[in-house]
């Protein structure tokens, strides 16, 4: 038996899982048009690669990564590029950004696939591979996996496979554990060949035997591999809160994982290494569990670019269903109906999106309204950053940025256990992200006056350098002149 | 008595080699005070204040001879940095200069535009291309916004455009959610919306 720690804090809020796993993952059937944005990964937005009009092969790519951390994006079906242009997508902003859209032709003709040996290629060939097969971290922070991967010269021990899932209602890692375990660990055998990796640890939640017990089965014949079972408890899915419980170690703040030697992926992450590797298909689909307000809850598997609505009609949303949530109830985003400010209902599913919960006023009942912080503590309780949340709410509301700095805001994962736990109601996490937010902002216009100055400052040195060669050149000239002057004087004579 | 004075004259003499010492070793270039301004100021280099840019407006702020509320791009948090600097009260805008305006980049109606060069001389920070009878644009990541390239161009093919928001530049805003108001005699009711700043 393996030896667990403990990360400080967490809360247990109610599992609600049992609904969306009674049965097998569905097939969500081709919807009537797909939304494929371009910008669905961390980093930078990818290049459109094809014109409007184009016919399109399932797999073939629309859009080139675009930079460093960037991620390729492909079309999910075969079909005809209908428009390529600014459309709603799941972005708390409610601001539209670049997607194409696609008819489907319901062919579903596949691209050439290109299967390849992951043992005779060198991991750096490898990473560019999924770079171009658009794979993402399908946890839901959707930062481009290559580069995850490209750890230079450290020395990875451990690789951690996160099948935790411990935010409630969501099912689909559970459900890809119990029916796709051998494929997952294929994956992640191929994640511990690109990083050189000794160990790797599966963490699970224990509110998943059914998962435990098909992943321990698919690596009875893998060398150090190991599951671990985890107790459940939010946010012990979170990779630095999940990196403490398997190996005791806390990751530094401002560091990275690799930094003390471990690396963290989502179950469906290694996954989907495996399809693209293996069977040479890039990221087109993914399980999403559609759950909360609706008659048959279940995981399907979906396209990227699935309108959100058509997705959830498929479980029968009921009447008194009042928007949708896309991710978990704790850190999930809301989707509005129409006209409501915020994102929108019919935005497309996209590689984060985990899980859709269909919201009513019965299971979500609007919150009451803050009361003054009674500075209780009982958020510094429950804080698994162990940052002190009052503290933080305290400057945030008071603008007092720099200080929210000091007392490490930035190590703030925004699970939102404070909120859950606040006897007065008040939305802490988003005083945490208006405080990020604004500081993000402030860096970006000190950067932007900083390269001004330069600029400017270069400006002044080249007028002042364009003067002084006017002048040598002005003089040269009066000098040239004189000399000739002299020399006709002196032919005179 | 001559013994104390001795001493006393030769510490003298050796503390005052060490300051004159240190006083050359040690010299600060330029003035701190006018750098420590100058990072507070928005590097528009617009002229707004009357001065031929940032750096000359700091330097008259640190003689003394400027006032703090001048920079319109700097906005009224500028003018609290500044308070905040050098130790004095905050002054609204007023008088001769111009109110705040949102941000915005110079666009080169390319069509229009006849090549004269003037406006890249006119740039502060260098971010129009071009040449002479050739076609000018923008390079819209440097501009600041400082509006010298339009007066001079005399197709009027220059316009400001508003930064708009987008997911990129978008932030999160100040919460607003409703707060329970307490009064005399009743139980917690709903109250108004905590006001945005």
């Amino acid at each position: 038996m393996r030896t667990l720690y403990k990360f400080h804090g967490g809360i247990h809020p109610p599992g609600n899982k049992a609904q969306s796993t009674q049965l097998a993952i569905a097939h969500a059937p081709l919807p009537s048009k797909l939304a494929v944005p371009f910008h669905q990964h961390a980093g930078e937005t990818a290049k459109p690669v094809v014109q409007i009009g184009d016919h399109v092969l399932k797999g073939q790519l629309i859009g080139m990564p675009d930079g460093f951390i960037s991620s390729a994006v492909h079309a999910p079906t075969s079909g005809t590029i209908s428009s390529i242009d600014m459309q709603h997508i799941a972005h708390p902003s409610g601001l539209p950004n670049l997607c194409a859209t696609l008819i489907p032709d319901g062919r579903e003709e596949w691209i050439e696939r290109k299967p390849v040996d992951y043992r005779e290629h060198s991991p750096a060939d490898l990473q560019q591979l999924l770079r171009m097969a658009g794979v993402v971290g399908l946890g839901g922070a959707a930062f481009p996996s290559d580069i995850k991967l490209r750890i230079g010269k450290q020395k990875i021990k451990t690789l951690i496979l996160n099948g935790a899932e411990c935010e409630p209602y969501i099912t689909c890692d559970d459900m890809l554990m119990r029916e796709r375990a051998a494929e997952i660990v294929h994956g992640a055998e191929m994640l511990r060949y690109m990083l050189d990796a000794g160990e790797v640890l599966i963490g699970i939640e224990d509110n998943k035997p059914e998962a435990i017990a098909a992943m321990q089965q698919a690596i009875a014949d893998c060398n150090n591999f190991e599951v671990v079972t985890i107790p459940a408890i939010y946010p012990g899915g979170s990779a630095k809160q999940l990196i403490r419980t398997l190996t005791g170690l806390e990751v530094p703040s401002g560091k990275l994982p690799t930094d003390i030697g471990v690396q963290c992926f989502n179950v469906a992450t290694a996954y989907s290494v495996y399809r693209a590797l293996a069977h040479g298909e890039p990221l087109l689909s993914r399980i999403v569990t559609v759950t909360g307000n609706v008659r048959k809850a279940l995981n399907y598997e979906t396209l990227i670019g699935t309108p959100v609505d058509e997705l959830v009609a498929l479980s029968e949303a009921l009447p008194d269903t009042n928007g949708y949530i896309m991710g978990g109830p704790m850190m999930g985003m809301p989707l509005h109906a129409m006209n409501a400010p915020g994102p929108a209902v019919h935005v497309p599913v996209v590689k984060a999106a985990n899980c859709i919960i269909a919201a009513s006023d019965r299971l979500f009942p609007p919150p009451p309204p803050a009361l003054p912080c009674i500075r209780c503590t009982r958020c510094a309780e429950v804080c698994p950053a162990d940052l002190q949340p009052q503290d933080l709410y305290w400057f945030a509301q008071a603008r007092e940025f720099g200080k929210a700095q000091a007392f490490s805001l930035f190590d703030c994962i925004e699970c939102g256990a404070c909120s859950y736990v606040c006897p007065s109601h008040i939305p802490l996490v988003q005083y945490y992200r208006f405080a990020k937010s604004e500081i993000h902002a402030r860096e970006r216009e000190k950067q932007a006056a900083d390269s001004a100055r330069e600029r400017h400052e270069f400006h002044l040195y080249r007028i002042e350098r364009e003067k002084q060669e006017k002048a040598e050149k002005l003089a040269a000239r009066e000098r040239a002149a004189q000399a000739a002057k002299s020399t006709v004087e002196h032919s005179d004579d | 008595m001559l013994s104390a004075l001795l001493v006393m004259a030769a510490i003298a003499i050796v503390l005052g080699a060490v300051l004159g010492f240190a006083a050359i070793k040690f010299r600060v270039e330029g003035n701190p005070l006018v750098d420590r301004i100058d990072a507070i100021l928005p590097q528009t280099q617009c002229g707004q204040c009357g001065y031929p840019g940032c750096k000359p407006y700091a330097t008259a702020i640190a003689a003394g001879e400027a006032d703090i509320n001048r920079c319109p791009p700097g906005g009224e948090e500028g003018i609290r940095k500044l308070a905040d600097l050098l130790g004095v009260d905050f002054k609204p805008f007023g008088g001769d200069t111009n109110a705040p305006k949102p941000r915005s980049v110079a666009f080169i109606d390319e069509s229009t535009c006849i090549g004269c060069t003037l406006c890249i001389q006119a740039c502060p920070v260098d971010a129009i291309a071009g040449a002479a009878k050739q076609m000018h644009t923008i390079i819209a990541a440097e501009c600041t916004g400082c509006e010298l390239c339009v007066a001079p161009c005399p197709v009027d093919c220059i316009s400001m455009v508003a930064i708009e928001e987008n997911i990129t530049n978008w932030k999160w805003k100040y919460p607003l959610h409703t707060v329970a108001v307490r009064r005399a005699g009743s139980t917690r009711q709903p109250g108004k919306a905590r006001p945005a700043q």
